[in-house]
């Protein structure tokens, strides 16, 4: 006989463990499906090439919500967090831009492009805290929805209200900015010197199928920049043993608290019964009961592939077909025989255990995103580079190791040919082009492992390889995402919920979806504490 | 003048960010980067190279060289087999803690005592009417430790003559680097896996360079006082004249502490006839115990992240360690003390070394931790815990 459970998680992905952790720990009896052989979905460490372990798809933590750490003691279960402290962005002519936490070489790296932008430099920074502290309010609350004035919304919006009125107006002013403008025009209201701007505005496209020219971009820059290690924002970290070692640290808490995790187990539809769901039935044919049941997955698979249509609405359906997914990048995982030499600072130093961006130019980038626009992958790529075997001596045999590097653009629709047969070419391009300013690269490449956004679907059934599980543009954001009216974790089917990163707060490492849905299904069985903004 | 140990000739090369600390009269590099952020995850997750030749040593030899040494550490040394090493406090007569370190068997008749603050007066004190000599062996010996979870298969491809995977926690080996002969022990500060390495200081250079030419595939880093001082914390371990006063620099009796005070009432080892320095007052404490004990705490963290964000600020005391005395409450009454405290990066919590009053310093007690944010003073709960804060098992295996 199947076996029935209190809550079942579809997807074993950060969001999914999170959420399943926070069920197990009030009580209920959970069981998590995922359907690869390891627990983590983007969140995934594997020994792709013998002895060399990639963080194969997501590949830095900022994101992750403290309180989660700290909740489901995630240090205890194997969890930790070494800091990435620096930024090099090297330029075609040999130059480069260096920056880490050396506050004044920092600020003499900056000013020999322009003295004036080494001091704005400062007054950014501090602007972006301001930000963060000022968004950071909603990574914690449920949106409430200023469309269906129920007794908690109101006193949701009268929080959020007061929240946001309590900042300055210059305070606010910025904040509506970051809202609507592009990450450049953004920027340009600070700096003048290109690559700075250039380097900046990448965190306002990573993950998004827009240029830094492009509205709505700045809001991604602030979103990359409220990440928070140990109170501090905008600290970037690398988990020791890879992204997949945060999954396993959950999946561990999870376990702990009496949740089942099952591996191997895709499941195929949801079942419901009468406007209520009943269970799952798996691909193998098997069914688990269950009187909750939650979706990790994104917003596509949670409503157009896992529930029959008849069960929705119409206009949720419509939103959720239009809800853009547009993946727009790829990641090619390198072995490498030696370190990476860079010809714009040769040889060992505190670069390697940073963040490596080919952003030289606004121009460039911009470039790199009108191939895509057009059907293409960029000739010339935006890629963000991080060697973790450099931060963790782990990740790599002695003296090797490995190199991530997330690429932009790589439209998940090719204009011309497919994925499968342009994918080698498209990991030559990255690699043609990170050559350039590591003259050894070609040399020292062992092991090649090339994703194009078709891949990344097709492995973490991502929609499009969408790696937010849904564009973070500010039409898709709060009580828009996934959709209007349907941005509570709740479904139209009742006992159905929605927990992964296509609902408020978004994507990243972050875990906010997953503990959110948690409480609101708990307040739903009657078991949760009230919280604020429901 | 601060002057410079056998290996400065390369620490000083690396520390760009000229941020040295006296250590017993030495330049000691604090951190090597602005921040010692790095070199203490090299110490939890990879590697870190510390120099430790300020630290003093003596050389204890004679045919009743284990009997002074038993005579002058609260352990019983006799049960220190050669090739091992124990760490031990040691005592005035009043039984007062007066500094402690570690006591290498090297032989029958050969013993190494490490010190923080020199100390030969009193050992060759101790050693009256017995036959042992006793030696400052300080100049002649620099010192490194490798600390940190891959520092065993960076000695293990280095170090020839000594089967550096068989050597026990606490263990010792004689063998060579390259063509320079080292003491290895498998001890340290850290409470992580680690090693130090004694060596001659002519030869300090040549190992230093072994060191970091071999570890460089494993993450090797140099590492400062500022690291060492959070590592050190989350493993529970004193330090002289920050936890506890030493005998001899105490200019009032209240700020003596027994061993039994700071948490070190394991290391006192009573055997019928054993005879040693403080024995006999130590007794009378042990059956009658003083009103003061040692405490780790754990401070709540969230609260002190709210305290700070109450005035819009990021938690502030997420930094270094601190060696600042902070008061400890209960119901609005002083109850003791903290002597060190830092946030512990591995295991996200605040934790501090405390001492206590005997009623308030059981695990699970609860009491008060002074919180000044904005030069206002608050209180945040913290719980007594047991120490070590972080134990991982690799430091035994």
């Amino acid at each position: 006989m199947a076996r029935s459970y209190d809550a079942i998680v579809i997807g074993g992905g950060h969001n999914g463990l999170v959420h399943a952790a926070y069920l197990a720990r009030a009580g209920l009896d959970v069981c998590v499906l995922e359907a690869r052989p390891m627990v983590g979905g983007a969140t995934v460490t594997e020994e792709i090439f013998p002895g060399f372990r990639y963080s194969v798809f997501s590949y830095v933590v900022s994101l992750m919500r403290p309180e989660i750490i700290r909740e489901l003691d995630l240090p205890r279960h194997g969890l930790t967090i070494l800091p990435l402290e620096s930024t090099l962005t090297p330029l075609p002519d040999g130059d480069r831009l260096y920056r880490d936490g050396d506050h004044y070489r920092s600020w003499r790296e900056i000013a020999r492009f322009s003295v004036r932008d080494a001091e704005a430099y400062d007054d950014y920074g501090r602007s972006l805290f301001f930000m963060a502290r000022a968004v950071k309010y909603l990574l914690d609350i449920v949106p409430p929805d200023p469309a269906r004035l129920g007794p908690r919304d109101i006193s949701g919006l009268i929080g959020l209200a007061r929240h946001f009125l309590g900042l300055d107006p210059e305070q606010l002013h910025l904040l509506v900015k970051l809202m609507t403008m592009s990450a450049a025009d953004f920027l340009d209201e600070w700096f003048e010197t290109d690559v700075l701007k250039a380097t900046l505005s990448a965190s306002g496209i990573i993950g998004t199928f827009l240029g830094p020219r492009s509205p709505g971009t700045a809001y991604v820059l602030l979103h990359h920049y409220m990440g928070e290690i140990d109170g501090h924002f905008r600290a970037w970290g690398f988990a020791r043993g890879g992204t997949g070692a945060v999954a396993e640290a959950i999946a561990s808490a999870a376990r702990e608290a009496g949740a089942e995790i099952r591996t191997d187990a895709p499941v195929a539809r949801v079942l419901v019964r009468n406007g209520r769901v009943t269970g799952v039935a798996l691909a193998s044919g098997d069914e688990v009961y269950g009187k909750v049941v939650s979706s990790s997955l994104d917003p596509r698979r949670t409503f157009l592939d896992l529930v029959e249509e008849h069960e929705l609405p119409g206009e949720l359906l419509r939103a959720v077909r239009a809800f853009r997914f547009r993946g727009s990048s790829g990641k090619v995982n390198l072995a490498l025989d030696a370190a990476p030499d860079f010809s714009c600072m040769p040889g060992h130093g505190p670069h390697l255990r940073g963040a490596v961006s080919i952003s030289p130019s606004l121009d460039y980038l911009e470039r790199a995103y009108d191939d895509a626009k057009y059907g293409d992958f960029s000739k010339e790529p935006y890629i963000d580079v991080v060697i973790p075997s450099a931060i963790d001596p782990g990740m790599a045999p002695p003296g090797k190791h490995v190199m991530s590097c997330f690429v932009q653009y790589a439209p998940y629709e090719l204009r011309e040919g497919n994925w499968d047969d342009r994918r080698e070419a498209f990991g030559d391009t990255v690699v043609d082009t990170l050559a350039r300013y590591i003259p050894n690269l070609k040399d020292i490449i062992l092991h090649r492992q090339v994703l194009t956004p078709l891949d990344i679907e097709r492995t973490t059934g991502l929609s499009q390889g969408n790696i937010f599980q849904g564009e973070l543009s500010p039409s898709q954001l709060f009580f828009l995402r996934p959709a209007a009216g349907y941005a509570k974790y709740r479904t139209p089917v009742r006992g159905y919920y929605q927990c992964g990163s296509g609902t408020h707060p978004g994507g990243g490492i972050m875990g906010a979806p997953g503990k959110l849905a948690a409480g609101t299904v708990l307040a739903d069985l009657g078991r949760g504490r009230r919280r604020r903004g429901r | 003048m601060l002057l410079e140990t056998p290996f400065h000739r390369r620490t000083g090369a690396l520390c760009h960010h000229r941020r040295w600390r006296n250590w017993s009269g030495y330049a000691a590099a604090l951190s090597y980067e602005p921040s010692h952020e790095y070199e203490y995850y090299a110490v939890r997750s990879a590697a870190a190279l510390f120099d430790i030749s300020p630290l003093r040593k003596y050389e204890i030899t004679g045919p009743d060289a284990a009997a002074l040494v038993d005579r002058i550490v609260t352990r019983h040394a006799a049960d220190c087999p050669e090739g091992r090493v124990l760490y031990s406090p040691w005592c005035d007569e009043a039984g007062k803690l007066i500094d402690d370190g570690t006591v290498q068997r090297l032989g029958a008749d050969a013993f190494r005592i490490t010190a923080a603050d020199p100390s030969l007066r009193w050992f060759q004190d101790c050693a009256l009417g017995m036959d042992a000599r006793v030696r400052d062996v300080s100049l002649e010996l620099a010192a490194l430790a490798l600390q940190g979870p891959t520092s065993r298969d960076i000695l293990a491809g280095l170090v020839t003559g000594a089967d550096i995977a068989s050597v026990p926690y606490f263990g010792l080996a004689e063998g060579n680097v390259g063509s320079v002969p080292v003491t290895i022990t498998r001890t340290g500060y850290t409470g992580d896996l680690g090693y130090e390495i004694w060596v001659r200081p002519e030869h300090a250079l040549a190992l230093w360079d072994a060191l970091m030419e071999a570890g460089r595939g494993y993450g090797i880093a140099p590492a400062g006082l500022d690291a060492l001082d959070v590592a050190r914390i989350e493993a529970g371990l004193l330090l002289k004249e920050v936890d506890y006063v030493s005998a001899w620099t105490a200019l009032i009796e209240s700020r003596k502490s027994s061993p039994y005070e700071a948490g070190l009432g394991w290391a006192v080892q009573p055997r019928p006839g054993r005879d040693f320095v403080g024995g006999k007052a130590l007794e009378g404490e042990a059956a009658q115990p003083s009103k003061w004990a040692f405490a780790g705490l754990e401070v709540d963290w969230p609260r002190i992240e709210r305290r700070f964000a109450s005035v819009g600020l990021p938690p502030l005391v997420a930094g270094r360690a601190s060696r600042e005395p902070v008061p400890i409450f209960a119901a609005g009454t002083q109850v003791g003390f903290v002597t060190s405290s830092t946030f512990s990066p591995i295991l996200k919590k605040y934790i501090a070394l405390a001492t206590l009053q005997r009623d308030f310093a059981r695990p699970g007690d609860r009491v008060d931790f002074e919180l000044t944010v904005e030069f206002v003073r608050h209180e945040v709960p913290a719980t007594v815990v047991k120490t070590p804060f972080f134990d991982p098992a690799r430091k035994r295996n």
